[in-house]
């Protein structure tokens, strides 16, 4: 028998992603995938999936899921705990960056993300879908890719891939890393320009000595900030002509306010970008939530591949360090501590937090 | 050839300016440079480099910082330019595709014609008798934005855009002209309507328009535009028919 998923309850924002869409910037594509990619990599090394492998981003609200048709493993990201609860009516607690087993007909009732932010939720040998544009992740706004292209709802049954790596040993361990993975702390790291000749050297000041506040004004598309306005570098350089975006690119419309593009940015913008997130930090802004203060520091490219590759060595030593542990270990007091009861939603915009970039305001690039 | 100035996007990609100003020529070298470099990758001479994209003026290289360097990748960028020539450069096919300019497909054919005291007739004279270039795709998956309009059809954007464009919307601003694949948001003047899919992720190649195509739009009536939609919905007439002239 096939083994599914059933979505009891969809979660505010559940979308399939995996890495994004391969080569379709080009034909006006967002190249998509998940907010956090370390996440996403390290979840799927709890599994034992390839690192690659699709994943359930979680935003705001979490999902409840059944495991129908066979035993499903699963694991879960920083901010996301819950608890499984089998037919039988006996539960267990399941902490943050845990793999566990969800036995036939065990539901996994998450609480929603830490903070109301977004996480991640890996399947152990992934979701049986098709590919579409080289990638499972889902373009919600075109309708393809993922689950029936667009986020989960009651009653969808997702079907799992072949018998994950670990159906072979059925057992009752979970599998946890013994070194937890960490954000980097201090500013978010910055790359000058793609356009520094459209910004004062005023701005660039303001920019790097002024702290941003994180709106609820973000969604998978792009996070706008408030704080300090920045002074573009004279009449007409508030507009360039569409270039190439890339996920972390700032871009400062001519109200001055800076909006951080994600990951289902479109793929050109014709406002200029002050500066560009770099790699290694680009998982820290996944991890945002409105009423967070962003600081921003500035480093050369050299400085930030150099970032990236320390990241890279770091999640390396996590995933060496992943050991197996007895259900029986787990401290029952975390069942009681956790919050079960979901975020706060607008459901009129299911999507993320009110306010979208397609709101007609005057700083949003239409066409 | 050369690129005018590389701007890095962090350790994500380069932006590779080509052009300075919006144009037919400034379309030709970037549709040049975008086929020399997706060529680099295919030939394995820009190892780490995953997609390349192009915009009006600029191609953007995107890659892998755990797979490459920005500094070797922008000499391997340079080798492979120099090595172009832009005349070679295959070119694009030949569009006919109809266009409807009647009615609720073109609720701002009065205000055109107003602002731009051009008569609605010829607004669709000019718009049709034009042949448009695609520079380049974007905003939405498979939207077309095509240059080569009069100058007699340049406005600025609405004031205030629509919250709901339909899907297969003409419309025109900043002397451009796009067809919306999907029913979006939209800042620009609607005043026709093109009844043929531009984005189905069936298809072998999803977008139905490339950069370097020219389309010449014809004047269709209400009754036409639904029959035709009623065809290519049901997949009885193929949307490549109205390829006038194949690439060379």
């Amino acid at each position: 028998m096939k083994r599914t998923l059933r979505v009891i309850e969809p979660g505010a924002r559940t979308l399939v992603q995996d890495q994004g869409f391969k080569n379709v910037r080009g034909i006006g594509v967002p190249a998509g995938g998940v907010l956090d990619l370390t996440a996403m990599r390290l979840v799927n090394a709890l599994l034992g999936n390839p690192e690659q492998t699709e994943v359930l981003e979680v935003a705001l609200s979490s999902p409840c899921l059944r495991a129908e048709g066979g035993a499903v493993r699963v694991a879960t990201s920083a901010g996301l705990c819950g608890v499984v609860r089998s037919a039988q009516g006996a539960s267990r607690a399941i902490a943050e960056w845990t793999a566990t087993w969800l036995n036939d007909g065990d539901e996994l009732h998450l609480a929603s993300p830490a903070r109301g932010g977004v996480a991640v939720l890996g399947i152990g040998g992934g979701l049986d879908l098709p590919f579409v544009l080289g990638s499972r992740s889902t373009c919600d706004k075109a309708g393809f890719g993922g689950f029936k292209g667009r986020s989960l709802a009651k009653g969808d049954i997702l079907p799992v891939r072949g018998p994950g790596p670990f159906d072979a040993k059925a057992g009752q361990a979970d599998r946890v890393f013994r070194l937890i993975p960490r954000l980097a702390v201090g500013p978010i790291r910055v790359v000058a320009g793609p356009q520094p000749e459209n910004f004062t050297d005023g701005a660039y000041a303001t920019f790097f000595g002024a702290g941003y506040t994180v709106t609820v004004r973000m969604d998978r598309m792009g996070m706008r900030l408030a704080g300090e306005r920045l002074e573009h570098s004279g009449p007409g350089a508030a507009d360039i002509i569409s270039d190439g975006a890339a996920p972390g690119a700032i871009q400062v419309p001519g109200n001055g306010l800076p909006i951080i593009l994600l990951a289902d940015a479109q793929t050109t913008g014709g406002y200029p970008k002050i500066a560009t997130v770099i790699r290694a930090d680009l998982p820290r802004l996944a991890a945002c939530v409105p009423g967070d203060i962003l600081r921003f520091t500035g480093v050369s490219v050299a400085e930030a591949e150099a970032a990236a590759r320390a990241q890279a060595r770091q999640l390396a030593e996590v995933t060496a360090s992943i050991v197996e542990t007895a259900w029986e270990s787990r401290d029952p007091r975390a069942l009681l501590e956790l919050n079960l009861i979901s975020g706060v939603v607008d459901m009129g915009r299911p999507n993320h937090f009110p306010g979208h970039i397609f709101d007609t305001d005057d700083d949003v690039e239409m066409c | 050839m050369q690129y005018l100035k590389a701007r890095a996007l962090a350790d994500s990609a380069i932006t590779f300016d080509f052009a300075l100003s919006i144009g037919i020529e400034a379309s030709a070298l970037v549709h040049a440079a975008h086929l020399c470099l997706n060529k680099g990758i295919a030939d394995g001479r820009l190892s780490g480099a995953t997609e390349v994209m192009q915009a009006f003026c600029s191609v953007t290289l995107h890659y892998d910082c755990l797979a490459t360097s920005q500094a070797i990748l922008i000499s391997q960028v340079e080798a492979l330019l120099a090595e172009m020539n832009v005349a070679a450069q295959p070119a694009g096919r030949l569009w006919q595709m109809p266009c409807c300019y009647s009615g609720d497909f073109a609720p701002d054919m009065d205000y055109l014609a107003q602002r731009l005291a051009v008569d609605p007739a010829e607004i669709v004279a000019l718009h049709s008798l034009t042949a448009l270039v695609v520079h380049a795709l974007g905003f939405l998956p498979g939207l077309p934005f095509m240059g080569g309009l009069p100058r007699s059809l340049a406005l600025p954007r609405r004031a205030e855009p629509r919250t709901q464009v339909p899907a297969g919307s003409v419309a025109i601003a900043n002397g451009l002209c796009v067809i919306y694949p999907w029913v979006s948001p939209g800042g620009w003047h609607i005043l026709g309507n093109c009844p043929i899919s531009l984005f189905d992720v069936d298809r072998a190649a999803p977008a139905l328009l490339a950069a370097g195509d020219t389309v010449w739009f014809y004047p269709i009536d209400i009754d036409q535009h639904r029959d035709l939609a009623t065809q290519l919905r049901a997949g009885r007439l193929d949307p490549l028919t109205f390829i006038k002239t194949a690439a060379q």
